[in-house]
C-alpha cells in the first residue's frame, strides 16, 4: 500500500497528538508552563521515573512484568551513599573505609542493584514462574535487604564529588537529563538495532515461536531483567546524589509510575509492542499533567484522579486500535 | 408451509480492512436442508463473509435476508438468537472447565436465577451427545480431550443451539478420518432434520461427498455458484485460482547423493523409541503415519526442541549433540511446525520480522549492530521469491491469510540456509494455489541438495512429493518404502501395524 489514509497516520502517532495538545492547552492557559526554565524542571522531575519507564518498557515488551524497581532503587542508594560518605563526617557508616574512586562507588552500587535482576531473571527463564509473582518477591526481599543493611538509618553527607553528579549541569542542561537522554538512546538503538532487541519482541510477540525459531529464550530473559534492574540503579544512585543521602525507604511506588507511563507510551502487556518513541512520550505525558496542574495550582489530589484516568485511557483506546483491524 | 425458498440470502455485501478489500459485492443464497460449499483460495473472503453473517463483523454494504426476512445482525448473539451458529476454525475452548460447561457457557440452566444447575446441564449435554452419537463424558475437563473431541464438542455446542444453519469452518482439519465420517454423519442427519450446513474445507474429496451446492468466491468476488452435480475437481480449481491448474504435486526427479542426515535409534521416552533413518541430499523422505504415531515428536526431537532420551544423530557423517533449536539451526537444521499459529508466527510482529528472526546474525555489521535496510532488503527479496501476498513489508503478519504466513515462515528458514529442512504437515490448512507452490517449493529445495524431511497426513501429498516414505506406527518405524513401489494401500498397512 503506497497509500495510506489520514485515519492511519492519526492512529499511528495518537499519542504524540495527545502530547502536542496538552502542551499547547497548557501553554495557552499558562504563560509560565512552557519556558525554559519550567522544561528543564519537568524534565528533571521525570528524569528518575523515565529512567524506570525505559528499563520497565523492555520487560513489558517481552510480555513480562518488573515490580522491584522501586526496591533497586533504595539497594542501589544505601550502597552508594554507605561506600561514598564525606570523610570529614563524623559519624559514617563504614568509618575505617578508604577514599575509593567515585566510579568504583558507583560500580558497585550498580552491582548491588543489578544482582536482584539477576535473580528476577533467572526465577522467570528457569523456574518459569510468573514475572509478577517472581518480581513481587524480589521488590519485597529488595527492600528488607536495604533496611537491614541501613538499619532504617538514613546515610547523610555524601562526598561533594558524588553529589556533583546528580546535581552539576552541563551547559544548561542537569547532568541527570542528560543521564536520561543518554539511556533513551541508548535504549533505542538496543530495540531497533540489535538482535537483544528483537529477540525481545519475538518472545514477547510468542515465546514458543520465538524458541523454535532458534532465540535462546533463557539468557535473553536474564538479559532482559538484568537491563530493567540496571536502569533502576541508575535511577537510585542519580537521586542519591542529588539529594545527597541514602535512605532505604527510597523510591517506594515509583515502580508503578514507570509501569504507568511505559503503557501510557503503547507498550502492549499481550507483549511484542512498543517503541522508544512511544515510551518518551508516555514519561511525557504524565511529566505534562504533574507539572501543568502544579503550575496552574490544581490540587494534587486531582492530579493523581486525572493520571489514573489517562493510564486506562490509552490502554483503552489502544485496545480499541487493535479491535478495528 | 415455510413461504420462503432460502433459508437465507445475502446480496452484494461489501467489507473492506485497512488496505484490504476483502469483500467486493458477494452474493450467496441458501436453500434449507443441503449442505452449502463456500469454495475459494485462503484471502478468497470466506471467512470475513460467515463473519459477516455471524454477526462479528459489521458489512459496509449489503443485505442480509433470513427466511426471507431482512435482518441485521449486531453481535453474534443476535446471530445465536435468530438460529445461525458457527464452529471456527480455531477452537477456543475453556480448558479448566467441564465439557457440560462449555457446552452451556454463558446460557447456562438456572437454579432460581442465580445458582448453575450443574446435573441438569450434565444431563443435557448427555442427551445431545447421544442424539448425535458422541461419546464423550460431559464431566471431563475439556483440556483433557483430544483436539478431534473438542471439536466433536464445539459441533454439538452449535447443534445445539437449535439453528437453522450451522456454519462449519475448516471442521476437519484435525479430525481422522474415522472422526470424519462421523462428522458426515452428523451432518447427514442435521440435513433431514431441514438444518442448512455453509461448508468451508479445501478438502476436495469431502465437499463433493458432502455437498449440495458449492459457491466459489476469488479476491472477495463472487465467481460461481452451481450444484455440486455440475462441477468437477479439475474445474473447480479452475474457478478457484483462476487460471487452471493441471498440476497439483509437481514432481521432478532430482539427484540424490550423499547422505545429510543419519538417525540412529533415536527414542524420547515413552513418545517413540528405535527410531533409525538416512536422509540424503536432495531427497524428500516423507514420514507418514497415523496421527499419534510420534511423527511430530521425532522431528521435534531432532530439532532439539525435545530432549532425546537415547539414540544418536549425525549430520554429514560427524555425530552432533542438539540440545536447542538454537543449536539447530548452527548445525543446517530447519523445522517448519505443524501449528504455524502458536509456534510458527510472532503475530504481532511485522512479515518482515518474522521473515529475518532466525537469521539476525547475517546482518550484524562491524560493530555488531544490525543493519536494518539489508534486512528489509532481503525480507522483501524472499516475500517476492517467495510469492507472499502482503500489503507490505510491515503489515503485521497475523494479517496475512495462512497460505501466505505459511511461506514467510518457509522464507524465514530459507534465510537460514538449513541443509536439512524438515516441514510438520506444510500445506494443512491451505489453499489449493499455495498448496501447489509450497510443493514446487520443497521440490525446488531438494533440487538445491537440500535433504527433506515431510511429515504429512495427506496420503495424495506424501505419495506424490516424496522419494521415500517412512512410516511410522504407535512410536516405531514400521517401514521404509520406496515411493515408486508405494500406493495408498501399503501406507496404510504400515501405518497400521500390519507389515512387520
Amino acid at each position: 500500500m503506497s497509500k495510506r489514509s489520514f485515519g492511519y497516520y492519526i492512529d499511528k502517532y495518537s499519542i504524540y497528538l495527545v502530547l502536542l495538545v496538552l502542551v499547547v492547552f497548557l501553554s495557552i492557559l499558562t504563560p509560565s508552563f512552557l519556558t525554559a526554565t519550567n522544561m528543564m524542571n519537568l524534565f528533571m522531575a521525570e528524569s528518575a521515573r523515565g529512567l524506570l519507564a525505559i528499563g520497565v518498557a523492555f520487560c513489558i515488551i517481552a510480555k513480562g512484568i518488573d515490580l522491584s524497581l522501586g526496591s533497586v532503587i533504595a539497594v542501589a542508594s544505601v550502597v552508594s551513599a554507605s561506600l561514598l560518605q564525606d570523610p570529614s563526617y563524623g559519624s559514617r557508616m563504614f568509618p575505617n573505609l578508604p577514599h575509593i574512586p567515585v566510579v568504583i562507588g558507583i560500580l558497585l552500587a550498580l552491582m548491588a542493584g543489578m544482582l536482584f535482576g539477576l535473580i528476577n531473571g533467572l526465577l522467570i527463564a528457569y523456574t518459569k514462574i510468573p514475572p509478577f509473582i517472581a518480581t513481587l518477591g524480589t521488590m519485597t526481599a529488595a527492600r528488607g535487604a536495604a533496611l537491614l543493611y541501613t538499619n532504617a538509618y538514613p546515610i547523610p553527607e555524601l562526598r561533594p564529588d558524588f553529589k556533583i553528579l546528580g546535581q552539576g549541569k552541563i551547559g544548561f542542561v542537569p547532568n541527570i537529563v542528560l543521564v536520561l537522554v543518554f539511556f533513551l538512546a541508548l535504549a533505542w538503538v538496543t530495540l531497533n538495532k540489535t538482535r537483544f532487541g528483537k529477540n525481545i519482541y519475538a518472545i514477547g510477540g510468542n515465546d514458543v515461536a520465538a524458541k523454535v525459531a532458534g532465540i535462546k529464550i533463557e539468557k535473553n530473559l536474564v538479559m532482559i531483567y538484568v537491563w530493567s534492574s540496571m536502569l533502576a540503579a541508575v535511577a537510585g544512585i542519580l537521586i542519591t546524589a542529588r539529594s545527597g543521602s541514602g535512605i532505604a525507604s527510597l523510591g517506594t511506588g515509583y515502580e508503578l509510575d514507570g509501569i504507568a507511563a511505559a503503557t501510557v507510551g503503547g507498550c502492549s502487556h499481550n507483549g511484542g509492542v512498543g517503541k522508544v518513541g512511544g515510551i518518551l512520550a508516555g514519561i511525557l505525558i504524565l511529566g505534562v499533567i504533574n507539572n501543568g496542574l502544579l503550575v496552574l495550582g490544581i490540587s494534587p489530589y486531582i492530579q493523581q484522579i486525572v493520571k489514573g484516568i489517562i493510564i486506562v485511557g490509552a490502554v483503552v483506546f489502544d485496545m480499541r486500535k487493535a479491535n478495528r483491524r | 408451509m415455510e413461504k420462503y425458498t432460502y433459508v437465507l440470502q445475502m446480496k452484494g455485501i461489501y467489507k473492506s480492512f485497512p488496505g484490504v478489500k476483502a469483500l467486493n459485492g458477494v452474493d450467496i443464497k441458501i436453500k434449507p436442508g443441503t449442505v452449502h460449499s463456500l469454495m475459494g483460495e485462503n484471502g478468497a473472503g470466506k471467512s470475513t463473509l460467515m463473519k459477516c453473517l455471524f454477526g462479528i463483523y459489521k458489512p459496509d454494504e449489503g443485505k442480509v435476508f433470513f427466511k426471507g426476512e431482512e435482518v441485521k445482525f449486531n453481535g453474534t448473539l443476535d446471530a445465536l438468537n435468530c438460529g445461525i451458529s458457527m464452529i471456527h476454525q480455531e477452537l477456543m475452548p475453556i480448558r479448566d472447565r467441564t465439557v457440560a460447561q462449555n457446552v452451556w457457557v454463558g446460557r447456562e440452566p438456572m437454579y432460581y436465577g442465580i445458582f448453575t444447575d450443574d446435573k441438569k446441564m450434565e444431563r443435557d449435554t448427555k442427551e445431545l451427545f447421544d442424539r448425535l452419537n458422541i461419546d464423550i463424558d460431559p464431566r471431563e475437563p475439556m483440556g483433557s480431550l483430544t483436539i478431534a473431541k473438542m471439536q466433536l464438542v464445539e459441533i454439538a455446542k452449535a447443534v445445539s443451539y437449535n439453528a437453522s444453519i450451522v456454519i462449519m469452518d475448516e471442521p476437519t482439519s484435525a479430525l481422522t478420518e474415522t472422526e470424519t465420517e462421523h462428522l458426515f454423519r452428523i451432518i447427514a442427519r442435521l440435513k433431514k432434520q431441514g438444518v442448512a450446513i455453509i461448508y468451508i474445507s479445501h478438502k476436495m474429496n469431502e465437499i463433493f461427498r458432502i455437498s449440495d451446492e458449492i459457491t466459489v468466491l476469488r479476491d472477495g468476488q463472487f465467481i460461481h455458484s452451481a450444484p455440486a452435480s455440475e462441477l468437477d475437481s479439475a474445474r473447480l480449481i479452475s474457478l478457484m485460482v483462476g487460471r487452471d491448474m493441471d498440476q497439483l504435486f509437481p514432481k521432478v526427479i532430482h539427484p540424490i547423493n550423499d547422505v545429510v542426515l543419519k538417525v540412529e535409534d533415536l527414542a524420547c521416552g515413552k513418545l517413540f523409541s528405535g527410531v533409525s533413518f538416512e536422509v540424503r541430499r536432495g531427497e524428500i523422505m516423507g514420514v507418514a503415519g497415523l496421527v499419534g504415531a510420534g511423527r511430530t515428536e521425532v522431528l521435534e526431537t531432532i530439532f532439539g526442541f525435545r530432549k532425546k532420551t537415547a539414540g544418536k544423530v549425525y549430520i554429514n557423517g560427524k555425530e552432533v549433540d542438539i540440545k536447542s533449536p538454537n543449536d539447530a539451526i548452527d548445525h543446517g537444521v530447519a523445522l517448519l511446525t505443524e501449528d504455524r499459529r502458536s509456534s510458527g508466527i510472532i503475530p504481532v510482529l511485522s512479515v518482515e520480522s518474522n521473515i529475518t528472526v532466525s537469521s539476525l546474525k547475517k546482518y550484524l555489521n562491524s560493530f555488531k549492530l544490525l543493519n536494518t535496510k539489508k534486512m528489509k532488503d532481503c525480507a522483501i527479496e524472499f516475500s517476492g521469491k517467495l510469492n507472499v501476498k502482503t500489503p507490505g513489508i510491515d503489515t503485521r503478519i497475523e494479517n496475512l491469510s495462512g497460505g501466505n504466513q505459511q511461506k514467510a515462515l518457509v522464507a524465514r528458514w530459507l534465510l537460514t540456509n538449513p541443509e536439512i529442512l524438515m516441514v510438520d504437515e506444510p500445506t494443512r490448512g491451505i489453499d489449493v494455489g499455495a498448496k501447489a507452490e509450497i510443493h514446487t517449493l520443497i521440490s525446488d529445495m531438494a533440487g538445491e541438495g537440500k535433504a527433506i524431511l515431510m511429515v504429512s497426513s495427506e496420503m495424495q501429498e506424501v505419495l506424490a512429493v516424496s522419494d521415500k516414505i517412512l512410516v511410522m506406527h504407535e512410536g516405531k518405524v514400521s517401514g521404509i518404502i520406496d515411493s515408486e513401489e508405494a500406493d495408498q494401500e501399503l501406507v496404510m498397512q504400515y501405518a497400521a501395524g500390519l507389515h512387520n
